[in-house]
């Protein structure tokens, strides 16, 4: 079972729900897809930890090759092909490596090289795998590196918790690609509430099962607790706001590991989110 | 010689936009004449700049006077050899004027380019 934790606005709680969720269950996979600036390794500190590069395709053209017919620039659909000076040229970061040029080029005139756009770690905590995705600085697409993160994680059949990058965007829907359930996060405020029903739009689009973690709750807050009720959204678990909660947060720990009383809530959240799968 | 200008909505002034300039104005010097093209990266997705930047390549234009210009489309202009010159307040005819006066400055910088999309 694949659950991705999502929020739609930063500082929600996304990371914490994702750690505790997987630190919860007997055996878990946490796969951090916020590359922008993961930090799931705060709390899990990894050990064991093995690197490897992830590469994106980019085009290059063979001028000796290509008879300027253009039908690639024509092709490009995200405007990343110019042709000057009679050869064709990319940018990189336009570029969405689809390969439609390749395959398009009746000259035979296109190749593809690899380029570097971040790195994948792996590494464990107890009983949970932790991988990483990291992008590396000045990227405009983190797409390639979720991508490599989750096909790092292939036919697994444990548990995997998928902690997503806040927004709706590109990178959480391909966070989200290959979840069965996702859980929303969301803070009782008129900011989380507006972002809140940004992503509930995205997995209702998508046709996933969806519940809600309020986080940070200490009154309710009206126009969210009405959403839920009109669209049948089930509140699977209302985390209070907890001077605890923040210190053991400050320190790096995993509140599950260091209170009985979050375990069992985290506990009931898992077998929620199951028996909602299941059904 | 072919000069080109982004046009704004009103077909009457210069656009703030290159990229993403609705149409542009040629105008040719020997002529006289000149001519409102619709810019066909007006309402690209992504990569408008580059879009934009290689129709003017292909117009066979020799100099761009506009406000600003991204980097990406900076990018295409240089290696084209287009000049690009920093238009002066909103009316088109008063910057070919002043172009021909020789009373513009070449633009010399770029905003970034790829304005975070993915």
């Amino acid at each position: 079972m694949k659950i991705a934790v999502l929020s739609g606005k930063g500082g929600a709680g996304k990371t914490f729900a994702a750690v505790n969720l997987a630190a919860t269950a007997p055996k878990a996979v946490y796969i951090d897809c916020d590359v922008e600036e993961p930090n799931g390794h705060l709390f899990f500190k990894p050990q064991n930890v093995t690197e490897k590069p992830v590469h994106r395709l980019l085009p290059q053209f063979d001028s000796t090759l290509c008879n300027g017919c253009r039908q690639c620039v024509d092709f490009c659909h995200f405007n990343a092909l110019v042709y000057i000076k009679e050869k064709p040229t990319v940018f990189s970061e336009i570029c969405h490596s689809c390969g439609g040029c390749l395959l398009l080029c009746p000259q035979k005139a296109v190749s593809e090289i690899e380029y570097p756009v971040g790195i994948l770690q792996k590494g464990t905590h107890e009983q949970v795998e932790v991988i990483t995705g990291v992008l590396n600085l000045g990227e405009a697409s983190a797409v390639p590196v979720i991508s490599a993160a989750l096909a790092e994680n292939k036919g697994t059949e444990f548990l995997t918790v998928i902690d997503c990058p806040p927004g709706s965007s590109c990178s959480v829907m391909e966070s989200i690609s290959e979840a069965d359930y996702c859980l929303l996060v969301v803070e009782p405020t008129a900011f989380g509430f507006h972002n809140f029903r940004m992503v509930h739009e995205l997995v209702t689009l998508l046709g996933k099962p969806c519940g809600v973690m309020m986080n940070k709750l200490d009154n309710p807050y009206l126009p969210l607790e009405e959403f839920c009720q009109e669209n049948n959204l089930p509140v699977l678990l209302r985390m209070p706001y907890g001077e605890n909660i923040a210190q053991a947060t400050a320190d790096g720990k995993i509140l599950v590991e260091i209170d009985e009383q979050a375990k069992r809530l985290f506990q009931d959240l898992l077998q929620q989110i199951e028996a909602a799968v299941r059904s | 010689m072919k000069i080109a200008i982004p046009v704004d909505e009103t077909k009457n002034a210069v656009c703030v936009s290159f990229g993403r300039a609705p149409y542009f104005l040629f105008y040719d010097t020997q002529s006289g004449a000149s001519d409102l093209a619709v810019n066909p990266a007006a309402e690209a997705e992504g990569g408008a700049g580059p879009k934009a930047a290689q129709f003017i390549v292909d117009s066979g234009t020799a100099v761009v006077l506009t406000p600003r210009c991204g980097e990406n489309a900076g990018n295409v202009l240089q290696a084209a050899e287009i000049a690009v010159f920093k238009s002066v307040g909103t009316s088109i005819e008063e910057n070919l004027t002043a172009f021909q006066e020789k009373k513009l400055e070449e633009l010399t910088s770029f905003h970034a380019g790829f304005h975070g999309h993915q």
